[in-house]
């Protein structure tokens, strides 16, 4: 919705109009809608408001002014702000999936049909059983989580915390999925401008206007910030129409984007910027394809932090009742949102700014009774609108104490002199100055300094390329923002290399500033708050400083000052301006706390955009992902990668028997498995071969061309890192394997070792592992599948082609492929490789050269039982814990080389006889099934952590010895074949008597693989 | 954080993988002490300042950097090429 139409409609609002239905709605003004009216809910209550409206301005339309309970003491709480500050209105929006807790009244946008629920209450938000938690006020003071629950201990578990939980807990999540998405969206840009009020939209011209790129973002529906909210003129022109016409010329640039509804909520290193744009939460349901909310980050080469700033409320008995609220936001309801939050209306100000209150309620139509300025001198003029009102005016009078039944009914205000008198009215703004938004500036750590001329804290050492300007920065006065706005614009576009000129001076409307802050009232008889959302009141705060917690980081965590989810935005500076007075150190000593991100709190579901479910991450396909989910293989995550687990066969009834007919098959005919998953890097150069002997433990300069032999890849500390195979194809060019899992460490690793380490080598090497399809074809009938296709020049008989040889071939008519005589099964087998395009047509011809042998297709199941079988070792075994010796590869280790993990791996306590070791195991028992993750125990041992001898790392059924058998570390394990111990399972009841073996099972000599 | 990549240019660091400290070098070959080795491979200082860490563009360029960055403001000084820093490293070390 245009700011233009909104203007155009309000004026043309007819006086009869659905709004004159709601008791507190201005007959005319404000930027909303009159003619178009939306119904909504409150607590079940039917309730409209109309287009424009927030739901707290809506609320307030209807005269609802309790909304909320407070979070310890259960008081009843209304509408304090008009913005993203809000500590009081928090409330429930939507139902079912969509229910969302704990949001602002204050900035969720109406639309037609909300529901909406207060929070925190039981049974009913006007009244609320455990509001006696009030009464018990001295029991639930500072730090009473430290003193109260604590004993006795047992009680904790089944008495407080439930306790507590129930009691503190404000609104509810939804219980079903989110059925909405998110996205996200990365943006770069010249000029980042946060904030669209006059300094902000001054700067997005200035910067616009020389050219840059250029990003305004801006939290509410409509830029214009505070000049929607008051009545202001810029040149002859009213504020909200200077604002339309600014924003109508940033819209028609190319290259300047306006982020509104969006909210910055995080500046992070080097230009960088975190931000939620609220897409759909303004309508019922999402447009199609629409995300609900949006994530940008945005990097920028300059920022303009036009945040605005955040009035302060004042500290005196009864503060928090429903129809207390901040001046500027009784203006912003009044000018912006066409509604009256009272009929009669008082003032509590310290500032200059706070008296315009009286102007516009007055000309809105209400009564204002009194204004209560704590000063006794101001300005000549001040007055003026106050008197006209017929207003009393008590100049260095207080505030000291509110009466109603919950809603304000009256305040008592004491004199100078100390005379109190009760004054009848239904609403009270405050106005106690105004907190620049330093929030964003400190993300990264800097702190704010005190600026004595506003008595509050502006942005310190700003993080590189980032300037403050207008309200931000400390300059409350209109004329400033606009000229400070546009200077700073016109700065940042120079710094990106446009050249820009400044606009001269803007003039306003006469202006002032004046002011002298109020940190605490004198006492009343009610409670004083200073946090309102965590129930902070003055007296925490003086018992915080009696118990010693006087510095500000104590003070914070013993109190919860500033510790809700709005992070203390209108109560911080208060309790800073409470424990100056009572240490008797100037404010600035008593220091401040840094705001981290985010500014206000940001859906984790908005974060992570679309990697949720099935697409938290990428998936990615094997070569015969097609054939095999034709053929209705089942499929196992593997990292990214989706694998073939076993093919199941018509008739066969669980995966057990799937599997075991698998491996039968390949132990008995043949078999295909798709094994393009493993790391394939290619490594060329004259010093590939040094390169792979200091990455590799084993020895390799022997290699010969026509060779692939098994690799064992260390790290430095003496641990395996990965294993796989290197194959020299000529000279000096290799093909090295990593396994799935690894596929990515090992490369970086290697390059690492080259780039870092042993820079002087002359090596390259890239990954090949998309480009290269590779299936394994293993079982006594492997080379007779493989004869098939193959191109007949290529001899493959074992005295050509014997065990560990591997060549470049070609197959299927000149299709260049590679063939690799290794077996991880322990059968005759290969591995042939061809290009990742030939894969899918590769794998359909193996099968069909093989169908004659009766050729099954195996998955990762299969294999893995075979290779258990074979104790080979794998991923449950390397897994970052185990040296080559403890998976009984120390042999391999190559003595008269220097290679990663050489030294460290000989450490005492790596080489220590009782260290868990390799072995086989089988159940004494043959009925008996074992599972990983057993611990091993001694027989007659009673079962505990000093009973532990270590554990099975990996099971399978196998189907050649009909049994279940194992591979597993076992303390001092070599030296153990034969002996009985017991694999322990308490959690699945598993309790089995084991015989230690030696970790291969089938075809120890290896004679199958070398036929 | 955002890393000038020498070969790439300006990146967002979830391109690339932290590794650490730039200063130990290995101790090489067969005559390297295990308590050399150790402290090459334990032994880091944790400075509040400047800090010459490797970085690796694994989603970009598969280069390792040399990335020098203030600890305590993220601030970065400088960004090299590891295989540059390291034959300048190995070249001090050859001379006697």
């Amino acid at each position: 919705m245009s700011l233009a139409l909104d203007r155009a409609t309000s004026a043309a609002a007819p006086a009869t109009s659905p709004a004159t239905l709601q008791p507190f709605r201005t007959a005319a003004g404000g930027l909303i809608d009159r003619s178009q009216p939306l119904p909504f809910t409150f607590d079940g209550h039917a309730y409209t408001g109309v287009a424009g409206d927030t739901l707290a301005s809506a609320l307030l339309a209807n005269g609802v002014r309790l909304v909320g309970r407070s979070f310890k003491y259960h008081r009843p709480r209304g509408i304090l702000s008009a913005g993203s500050e809000e500590p009081n209105a928090l409330v429930e929006l939507r139902t079912g999936a969509r229910r969302e807790p704990n949001t602002r009244a204050t900035v969720a946008e109406l639309y037609e049909g909300l529901e909406t629920a207060s929070q925190n209450r039981w049974p009913s938000l006007r009244y609320d059983a455990l509001s006696i938690n009030a009464l018990a006020a001295p029991v639930f003071a500072a730090g009473f989580y430290y003193k109260t629950f604590m004993w006795p201990a047992s009680f904790w578990e089944k008495l407080y915390e439930p306790l507590i939980r129930r009691a503190a807990g404000l609104g509810r999540a939804a219980e079903a999925p989110d059925p909405d998405h998110y996205d996200r969206m990365h943006a770069h840009c010249d000029v980042l401008v946060i904030g669209g009020g006059p300094a902000g939209l001054a700067a997005a011209l200035a910067a616009g206007r020389a050219g840059a790129r250029v990003i305004l973002v801006d939290e509410e529906a409509t830029p214009g910030g505070r000049l929607l909210a008051e009545r202001r003129t810029i040149g002859a022109l009213a504020g909200t129409t200077w604002a339309g016409d600014a924003i109508g010329e940033l819209r028609a640039m190319p290259d300047v984007r306006i982020l509104s509804r969006t909210t910055l909520f995080g500046v992070y290193d080097h230009g960088q910027y975190g931000a939620i744009e609220r897409v759909s939460d303004h309508v019922a349901v999402p447009e199609e394809h629409a995300p609900r909310q949006r994530y940008w980050r945005i990097a920028a080469k300059r920022a303009i932090l036009a945040a605005g700033a955040i009035e302060r409320p004042h500290v005196f008995g009864g503060n928090d009742r429903p129809g207390v609220m901040l001046a500027g936001a009784v203006r912003a309801y009044i000018n912006k949102y066409g509604v009256l939050p009272g009929r009669e209306f008082a003032v509590f100000t310290t500032s200059d700014d706070g008296w315009r209150t009286v102007a516009d309620a007055v000309a809105a139509g209400a009564r204002v009774v009194a204004v209560i300025d704590s000063r006794f001198e101001v300005r000549a003029g001040l007055t003026q609108a106050a008197v006209a009102a017929g207003a009393r005016i008590m100049l260095g009078a207080q505030v000291i104490d509110t009466a109603g039944r919950p809603e304000l009914a009256a305040i008592t205000v004491m004199s100078d002199a100390g005379r109190t008198e009760t004054i009848r009215c239904d609403c009270l703004a405050m106005a106690n100055g105004w907190n620049p938004i330093v929030h964003l500036d400190s993300h990264l750590s800097r702190k704010p300094v005190w600026d004595a001329r506003i008595s509050a804290f502006v942005p310190g050492g700003l993080p590189g390329g980032m300037t403050a300007v207008g309200a931000a920065k400390g300059q409350f006065l209109l004329s400033d923002c606009l000229d400070g706005g546009a200077r700073a614009g016109a700065a940042a576009a120079a710094d990106c290399g446009f050249a820009a000129v400044s606009p001269p001076p803007y003039t306003t409307d006469p202006e002032s500033d004046a002011h002298e802050p109020l940190w605490r009232a004198r006492a009343g008889r009610g409670k004083a708050f200073v946090d309102f959302q965590n129930d902070v009141a003055a007296t925490d705060i003086e018992l915080a400083h009696r118990e010693g917690f006087r510095a500000v980081e104590h003070l914070k965590r013993y109190t919860t000052l500033g510790m809700a989810t709005d992070q203390g935005k209108t109560s911080n500076m208060a309790g800073l301006g409470i424990m100056a007075e009572l240490t008797g150190q100037p404010l600035p000593q008593v220091g401040t706390t840094v705001f981290r991100p985010p500014f206000t709190p940001v859906a984790i579901g908005a974060l992570a955009g679309h990697h949720r479910g099935q697409d938290f991450r990428a998936t990615r396909h094997t070569p015969s992902h097609g054939w095999a989910e034709a053929n209705g293989a089942v499929f196992v995550t593997s990292g990214q990668w989706l694998r073939a687990a076993y093919f199941p066969q018509t008739g066969e009834t669980d995966w057990l028997e799937t599997v075991r007919r698998e491996v039968s098959t390949v132990r008995s005919a043949v078999g295909i498995c798709d094994v393009s998953t493993f790391g394939k890097i290619d490594i060329q150069g004259r010093d590939a071969i040094k390169l792979i002997d200091k990455v590799c433990a084993n020895a390799f300069a022997s290699l010969p061309v026509g060779k692939a032999r098994y690799a064992i890849v260390l790290r430095e500390d003496g641990f395996v890192m990965d294993d796989g195979t290197v194959t020299r194809l000529g000279d000096t060019h290799f093909v090295m394997t990593a396994s799935t899992a690894n596929a990515a460490r090992v490369m970086q690793h290697l390059e690492y070792a080259h780039q870092w380490l042993y820079p002087h080598l002359d090596v390259q090497m890239t990954s090949v592992s998309e480009q290269w399809a590779q299936f394994a074809i293993a079982g006594p009938h492997a080379r007779d599948t493989l004869r098939r296709i193959i191109d007949p020049a290529v001899d493959i008989s074992n005295e050509a082609f014997p065990f560990l040889a591997a060549a470049a071939i070609t197959v299927g008519g000149g299709i260049a492929a590679r063939l690799f005589r290794i077996s991880f099964s322990g059968e005759l087998a290969y591995e042939l490789a061809v290009p990742a395009g030939y894969g899918d047509a590769a794998w359909r011809a193996i099968l069909n050269a093989g169908a004659s042998y009766g050729i099954t297709p195996y998955g990762t199941e299969a294999l893995s039982v075979m290779r258990i079988e074979k104790g080979h070792v794998a991923t449950a075994e390397i897994n970052g814990q185990t040296t080559a010796r403890d998976l009984g590869l120390g042999g391999m280790m190559a003595k008269k080389k220097d290679f990663i993990g050489r030294l460290m791996k000989e450490r005492p306590a790596l080489i220590e006889p009782e260290r868990p070791i390799v072995v086989g195991v089988r159940p004494v028992d043959p009925n008996d099934r074992i599972r990983a993750g057993s611990h091993f125990i001694g027989v007659d041992v009673t079962p505990g952590p000093e009973a532990d001898e270590g554990y099975l790392t990996s099971v399978a059924f196998s189907p050649v010895l009909g049994q279940w058998i194992g591979i597993g570390l076992l303390k001092n394990g070599a030296q153990r074949h034969g002996e009985r111990v017991r694999a322990y399972d308490p959690v699945r009841n598993g309790d089995v008597v084991v015989e230690i073996c030696a970790p291969c099972f089938v075809d120890p000599k290896e004679e199958k693989l070398r036929v | 954080m955002r890393i000038d990549c020498p070969c790439c240019g300006l990146r967002d660091n979830g391109e690339f993988t932290y590794l650490g400290d730039a200063s130990p070098a290995r101790p090489d070959g067969m005559d390297a002490s295990p308590a050399a080795m150790l402290d090459y491979v334990y032994r880091r200082d944790n400075p509040a300042g400047p800090h010459r860490e490797l970085w690796y563009h694994g989603a970009g360029c598969r280069s390792w950097l040399v990335v020098t960055r203030d600890t305590r403001t993220h601030d970065i000084a400088e960004v090299a090429f590891a295989r540059d820093a390291a034959r300048a490293r190995d070249a001090e070390k050859a001379v006697p």
